[in-house]
């Protein structure tokens, strides 16, 4: 090998970030509130994955920025790469035996120092960690030196055991309902995350399967116009019949989480609207949620006893008002530009929820006491009538109304309207000159913007039964941003991907919930920097954002036009 | 937007009008028959402008940094308030450990020097770490873009020192030479309230000192004015964001020190609403001007600590101080409305906005 490729720099200062970053996370606390989460049982824990994870990701890159394909090169940048993460580590809980650092940082706990020393006695310990980041190191040198092939089949093996071990617990309880079908996986799971033959036998099985794909032809065969035709009524039938038994399969506790991430998927679709259509970023969308749920609230809820509407009756109030606060909002700031505008809509959505608060509207909103004993929505005619109380029974509400505000929203989206919409997100000025016009286009925006977050307060008040401002943090806002960008800012798919996995997956791990935020940030950042379009990227927003890697047609010199 | 031939007066523009004349109305009527009830003395007046002052200099100190980095990159550092919050956080844990060993009440001057200057420095580098990871990689990209990640970041840097020092509130020890006050005829001021208004003067006008006549100042406004010309010129732009990051991040973190002198509490959610009110105490004096973020911080202070007794209380508004908050935020949605470029910006050309 020569030592002319090798870069010290870049493995030295990959290498401290990784062990740094790896410090972060044991900081924060996520290391070892995971550490009882197994991934594989008495292999490997949640928690050393996550002191493992920088220190790969770093050597990683690392790897990455290293021109040299010399073997011997890349395995000494690697192993290096490691070897100074886990010396920092090392520095780190060198330090903490010296300097009592739990005074200022409640995580820097013996439990903290006795996982990243594996238990061993100090010496023993610290040797160990060594090694293992070393080690760490020398494997993914060892991973970016094999095939493009293998290296995608291996890496989904591994993601997909990291994911399944993650849920394990989860899926064992589900399980349960399913009787001797249970027995065929039972060795897969242990009590915590995955048992090692499972783990291996899944890797082994999606690996392959990823192989073997990656071989066949990429192009797929077109089935005739009239078979296409009969596959998607088949596929549409099949959804349906699961969403409609859905409830049933996965109990009662699961259809309290489905819930949660329908009412999140039916915001979400509005502030798709409103911000991934018409490019207006909105933070203060929890006050139409909150104005939904409110106008409900005060309408049905005999404890205040103004109207005592049922459900139903109140309803179309609720949309209206919700309707009215939305083009309320639009109109002052439809002049503003997109940084103002967020800033705004922010403060106008803390107004609402102040106001709740106060003890001046007390008398009509319950101030911090809220709004108790609202209305259940009743169904059904004459004799034969259901109230809807039960988590699984309110299912059918919350994805009644997905469907209809995902058709309404799909229909939206490539009609004039939409397309007027989207010209003016690209460019208000240019799509101005067009002869669009811009209060009207924007006012529709917020309004159908407003309507949607309407309809999720009205449900959110009809399924907790009682309101108090506190549900109507600013947290919200950013809950329904961050779930439509991470899904794709645009994309209509990409809502329900988003909800299901920032609100479904930290639903289902309870550990996780106290470090969702932090996790949304960083998801946000990530998002940002790595890959803006979203996991289910709407077409013509990935085109736009990726603008300056395909060049322009019919002009070879990439144009450095300047803002 | 066009603005340049007289618009037709729209009817968006009228209910503007009508919403902003009404609430002028309730105002005016609440202001005189709060001073007609004659509810409260002139020496309570006073303390609430003594109250708005003190307050007003840790909103100048904050709004600091929301107004250089707008000046220079145009897009709103909504981690800024994380970044004052640590501040706080750092001189607590500061505060505590001097404490314990006697030495903040033997020598309290250079205990607070000491805690202020920590804080700052720890601020500063949050701010810069910030910079560095969330926006410059991202400097050309479209404009919604480094807004979502600011606020990514925003939440990120919360729960970090969530996880960090978990969250539950922290109490700030008390200094025993700031406790109490001075009398001066019926009126007193405390200690606590002088030393931060002398402090967030003396500071705005360095930080002032700094922008006008330093060089670096110099080159952060030519930065500010034409990014190209500026690197025309022989400026490193890049390090230029960075000293702009740092100054920003230096004010929040004095501003930070400032704020828990008055109330001795931190908690991890602690930087949201100052750092909301001081971004609206910029916008409000034109934003991306230095004496115009002062001035701004200083009315809103002013307007939020007497407002909700002289203009809610007349009206009959129950604990109308709850609402303060709430009178922040309509100025500032009213500011944008009616006058974006704030009291002592310029009109924004078409090329800045």
């Amino acid at each position: 090998m020569s030592t002319k490729d090798f870069d010290w720099k870049l493995v030295l200062r990959s290498g401290l970030l990784g062990g740094a970053i790896a410090i972060l996370l044991s900081l924060i606390g996520i290391v070892t509130g995971f550490n009882e989460t197994y991934i594989i049982y008495k292999v490997i824990t949640f928690g050393e994955l996550l002191v493992l994870g920088p220190i790969l990701a770093f050597s990683f890159a690392a790897l990455r920025r290293t021109s040299s394909s010399d073997s011997g090169v890349r395995f000494t940048t690697g192993a290096l790469a490691g070897l100074t993460s886990g010396l920092v580590l090392l520095a780190f809980v060198g330090i903490g035996q010296v300097i009592n650092l739990r005074a200022v940082f409640v995580n820097a706990s013996p439990d903290l120092y006795a996982m990243l020393s594996y238990n061993q006695s100090l010496p023993i310990g610290m040797l160990l960690r060594l090694l293992v980041s070393g080690l760490v190191g020398l494997i993914v040198a060892g991973f970016t030196l094999l095939p493009t092939r293998l290296k995608q089949a291996l890496g989904q093996g591994l993601i997909y055991v990291i994911l399944i071990g993650l849920m394990g617990r989860l899926i064992g309880t589900v399980m349960t309902n399913w009787g001797f079908v249970s027995l065929l996986f039972e060795w897969m799971f242990a009590s915590s995350g995955m048992s090692f033959l499972g783990a291996i036998v899944l890797f082994l099985l999606v690996g392959g399967l990823a192989y073997w794909r990656a071989g066949r032809p990429k192009v797929k065969p077109r089935l005739e116009p009239k078979k296409q035709q009969t596959v998607r009524w088949a596929t549409l039938a099949g959804v349906g019949l699961v969403l409609i038994f859905l409830p049933n399969i996965l109990g009662l506790w699961f259809s309290e989480i489905l819930d949660n991430v329908g009412l999140f998927i039916l915001m979400g679709l509005g502030l798709n609207i409103v911000v991934g259509f018409a490019g207006l970023l909105d933070l203060g969308y929890v006050a139409f949620y909150a104005i939904g749920a409110y106008t409900i609230g005060v309408l049905t809820s005999p404890e205040l006893g103004f109207f005592n509407l049922t459900f139903w009756q109140a309803f179309p109030f609720a949309l209206i008002v919700a309707l009215i606060a939305g083009v309320l909002l639009g109109l002052p700031i439809l002049k503003m530009r997109g940084d103002y505008l967020a800033i705004v809509t922010l403060g106008f959505g803390e107004i609402i929820r102040l106001l709740a608060l106060s003890d001046w509207l007390k008398p009509w909103l319950g101030g911090t006491q809220g709004i108790q004993r609202i209305e259940r929505p009743v169904i059904g005619l004459g004799n034969f009538t259901i109230e809807l109380i039960s988590q699984q029974q309110l299912y059918y509400l919350i994805l009644a109304g997905i469907i209809l505000v995902a058709f309404i929203a799909f229909r939206l989206r490539d009609s004039r309207l939409g397309r007027t919409w989207m010209a003016l997100r690209e460019d208000e000025d240019v799509a101005v000159a067009m002869g669009i016009n811009h209060v009207a286009t924007k006012l529709t925006a917020f309004a159908m913007g407003a309507l949607f977050s309407g309809i999720g307060g009205t449900i959110f008040a009809a399924k907790i039964g009682s309101i108090y401002p506190s549900s109507f943090q600013f947290l919200v806002s950013i809950n329904i941003l961050s779930l439509i960008i991470v899904g794709g800012i645009g994309s209509i798919p990409g809502v329900f991907v988003g909800a299901l996995a920032l609100m479904g997956l930290p639903e289902l791990l309870r550990e996780f919930a106290e470090y969702r935020y932090l996790f949304y940030g960083a998801a946000l950042v990530a998002m940002m920097l790595y890959k803006p379009e979203g996991l289910w990227p709407e077409a013509r927003l990935k085109l736009e954002l990726h603008e300056d890697e395909i060049p322009p047609p019919g002009d070879p010199v990439p144009s450095t036009e300047g803002s | 937007m066009f603005r340049t031939a007289r618009q037709r007066i729209t009817f968006s523009d009228i209910m503007v009008w009508v919403i902003g004349l009404s609430i002028a109305v309730v105002v005016v009527w609440g202001t005189i028959s709060t001073l007609q009830s004659g509810k409260y003395s002139a020496e309570s007046w006073f303390d609430l402008v003594i109250k708005g002052l003190a307050l007003g200099g840790v909103y100048a100190l904050i709004a600091m940094g929301y107004t250089l980095v707008y000046g220079i990159l145009r897009m709103i550092n909504f981690a800024h308030s994380e970044v004052f919050m640590s501040g706080p956080f750092t001189a607590v844990f500061l505060a505590q450990a001097l404490n314990e060993s006697g030495f903040l009440n033997r020598q309290p001057l250079l205990s607070i020097l000491a805690i202020a200057v920590v804080s700052m420095l720890v601020s500063m580098t949050i701010a810069i770490l910030v910079e560095r990871v969330a926006y410059r990689p991202l400097r050309n990209a479209p404009r919604l873009v480094p807004l979502i990640t600011a606020i990514g970041a925003s939440f990120f840097l919360q729960y970090t020192f969530r996880g960090f020092y978990g969250s539950g509130f922290e109490a700030y020890p008390t200094i025993e030479t700031l406790n109490g006050s001075w009398v001066f005829g019926g009126v007193q001021l405390f200690k606590t309230q002088a030393v931060v208004i002398i402090s967030a003067f003396l500071m705005m006008f360095l930080l002032y000192a700094i922008v006008m006549w330093s060089k670096l100042g110099k080159a952060m406004r030519a930065v500010s004015e034409d990014k190209e010309a500026a690197a025309l010129m022989g400026i490193d732009v890049d390090k230029i964001i960075v000293f702009t990051f740092a100054l920003g991040g230096a004010a929040a973190g004095a501003g930070g020190v400032l704020y828990i002198l008055q109330f001795p509490v931190v908690h991890f959610y602690m930087g949201f609403i100052p750092g909301l009110k001081a971004f609206t105490a910029a916008v409000l004096g034109g934003i991306g001007n230095v004496p115009g973020a002062f001035l701004g911080s200083m009315v809103l202070g002013l307007l939020e600590s007497v407002g909700p007794n002289l203009f809610l209380d007349g009206l009959g508004i129950p604990t109308a101080s709850q609402l303060k908050d709430a009178i922040a935020f309509i100025i500032l949605v009213f500011i944008l409305i009616f006058r974006p470029s704030g009291i002592l910006g310029e009109r924004l050309t078409k090329s800045k906005a």
